[in-house]
């Protein structure tokens, strides 16, 4: 069944969902589970993610498929069995953490665990300790910040020594500036806890900065998995390239390949853009180019290694944080991320003419049909 | 007044209480939490005696209990003993009556409760009796007690199902609502006016530490 080495202890969900109101979702999951290997499910809100989360805890039951971790079988459809949560031994983070508010922190963190009580307030010593929660031991959920919840409900989890975590939005309870540092926390206590993880989230940051393998999700169906640079890079299809956030988007066709570059005709103008060749792409492509891999020059280069340099009239330009994004119309319309620095030092103006340097490399082509 | 009427009457209402606390929490819990679509039915019914006239209810199932009725005639058979008015007949009655006062109350505590801390219970391998023992009851016991509270009072002051099941025997049926009557009936104002005016006391305590109880005024 599993689609790894058969001695590779491997978490395998292949199941259907279906709502009353018609929605349906269909879910592939596949993934190793020794070691702190993490899978995100990434897609917009509404997709399925979490719903694929709750069949996986066993807090929602498939309709029809099978979950089984490393070789245990935790749901069959055909069997009709389904492992309550209580047997699946995961640690499950809600998106607000569910911090039950009539406990303390200590006790938070001990629920889950009978053990004799000397051995249990040693655990949630360690716990409190390894956590960063000194201090915090006798307040209520009530009394913590953002941050703070989240790692009691993560040292809640833990302490029940899981084989497998799963988090949903687990940064998406927080304000923008705790964000940043605590992605950053997250990542490493994900790494250091050595438990295999998946992770649900709307968020493009949040999904690179932890994942090892990326399932976007569309309409509860699973429409490309693979790692960070394939999901982000190559997207597999235009639904893809639209969630991961490739700025550009735009129709062409190949009507040349030689030596390995692709020509392609892009736009009602026929502007050239010269591409990777890829074997499957041929006669009418979707032309991707994320933002970030578009140079925006005053004069056109004499020597760069950039392939395409086109002629481009700024359409417009908006101000996000440290960046700004300029629109641009080059015979088709393409998006560019620049800092601030480089745009003073352009004196960059809406209606301006730049020429916009890409590389073929990072030109990627989907096929059409 | 009329001590064995209290008494009984105390009696009654405990017992009713304690009976409701146990069939009660359980019904309760289901409909907080199931998905059933036809929940609604079950909850119709939960509230019929709130809009029946008692007597409705005492009549039916004092053709129920009867030697004739499909359950009268099961006990008699078992054990011999005819239920019409007895103890244990005004009992039914009571139980049966106040269960939306019980029920209602214990559903809407439930359901304020986070679904998701419940379900968190779950996963971190706590059964579902464990959940409801260490997050469910924590969190709703404001409401749970109203109902016991509620069920306690509306049971002493209950009359129509007493007199249609009971048939008013001293010590055995008569309870304080049904003393008040009779003593009206036989035109000891004075006697009706002390006994009255207990329950009224009596009941406006039990809504004053009900409401109190909700606004968690009482340092509990």
């Amino acid at each position: 069944m599993s689609a790894g080495a058969a001695s590779e202890p491997r978490l395998v969900a292949d199941f259907v969902k279906a709502f009353p109101g018609g929605a349906t979702i269909a879910a592939t999951v596949s993934q190793p589970v020794a070691g702190p290997f993490v899978t995100v499910l990434f897609g917009p809100s509404g997709c399925g993610k979490t719903t694929i989360l709750r069949c996986l805890a066993g807090l929602e039951r498939p309709g029809r498929g099978r979950i089984t971790f490393d070789g245990e079988t935790w749901f069959d459809a055909a069997r009709r069995l389904s492992l309550p949560p209580q047997r699946r031994k995961v640690g499950y983070l809600f998106q607000d953490y569910a911090l039950f508010p009539h406990l303390t922190v200590e006790q938070n963190i001990g629920y889950g665990v009978n053990w004799p009580p000397r051995m249990r307030e040693k655990l949630i010593a360690e716990m409190t300790e390894r956590f960063g929660l000194d201090g915090l031991a006798p307040r209520r959920p009530g009394e913590l910040s953002g941050g703070q919840q989240q790692r009691v409900a993560l040292a809640r989890a833990m302490a029940c020594a899981p084989r497998l975590l799963l988090l949903d939005e687990p940064l998406s309870a927080l304000d923008g500036p705790t964000r940043e540092p605590l992605r950053r926390e997250l990542r490493q206590l994900l790494r250091t806890m050595n438990t295999p993880a998946v992770v649900v989230t709307h968020d493009r940051v949040e999904a690179m900065a932890l994942a090892d393998q990326v399932i976007v999700l569309h309409e509860g169906t699973v429409r490309q998995a693979g790692t960070v640079e394939e999901v982000f890079g190559r997207p597999a299809n235009l639904t893809v390239a639209r969630i991961v956030g490739v700025e550009t988007v735009v129709r062409g066709k190949v009507i040349g390949v030689d030596a390995g570059l692709a020509t392609v005709a892009v736009g009602p103008g026929g502007q050239h853009v010269l591409a990777v060749a890829e074997p499957d792409a041929a006669g009418e492509v979707d032309v991707c180019v994320r933002a970030e891999d578009v140079m925006l020059q005053r004069q056109s280069p004499a020597d760069t290694s950039g392939r395409n340099k086109l002629k481009a009239v700024v359409t417009s330009i908006v101000q996000e944080g440290p960046l700004v994004r300029v629109s641009l119309d080059c015979g088709f319309p393409m998006t560019a991320v620049i800092t601030r620095p480089a745009r003073e030092e352009l004196n960059l103006a809406e209606g301006d003419t730049v020429t916009a340097v890409v590389k073929a490399t990072a030109v990627h082509l989907i096929p059409r049909g | 007044m009329d001590w064995t009427a209290v008494w009984l009457t105390l009696r009654l209402a405990a017992t009713t209480a304690l009976i409701l606390l146990l069939v009660g929490l359980p019904l309760a819990y289901w409909l907080a939490t199931t998905r059933w679509r036809g929940r609604f039915i079950v909850e119709a019914i939960v509230a019929l005696p709130i809009v029946l006239p008692p007597t409705v209810l005492g009549f039916y199932l004092l053709m129920a209990l009867g030697p004739r009725g499909p359950v009268g005639r099961v006990v008699q058979a078992l054990t011999g003993a005819s239920l019409p008015f007895t103890f244990a007949a005004i009992l039914l009655g009571s139980v049966l009556f106040n269960l939306p006062f019980a029920v209602r109350p214990f559903t809407s505590a439930f359901a304020a409760v986070d679904r998701r801390l419940v379900e968190a219970s779950w996963c971190l391998g706590v059964s579902r009796l464990g959940t409801f023992r260490r997050v469910m009851l924590p969190l709703s016991w404001t409401g749970v007690l109203t109902g016991i509270v509620l069920s306690f009072a509306h049971t002493v002051g209950e009359f129509g199902v007493v007199l249609m099941l009971g048939g008013n025997r001293p010590g055995v049926t008569r309870t304080v609502s049904l003393v008040i009557y009779d003593e009206v009936q036989a035109m000891n104002y004075a006697a009706a006016h002390a006994t009255s005016l207990a329950l009224v006391g009596f009941a406006f305590l039990v809504l004053c530490i009900t409401y109190a109880l909700q606004r968690r005024v009482l340092p509990l």
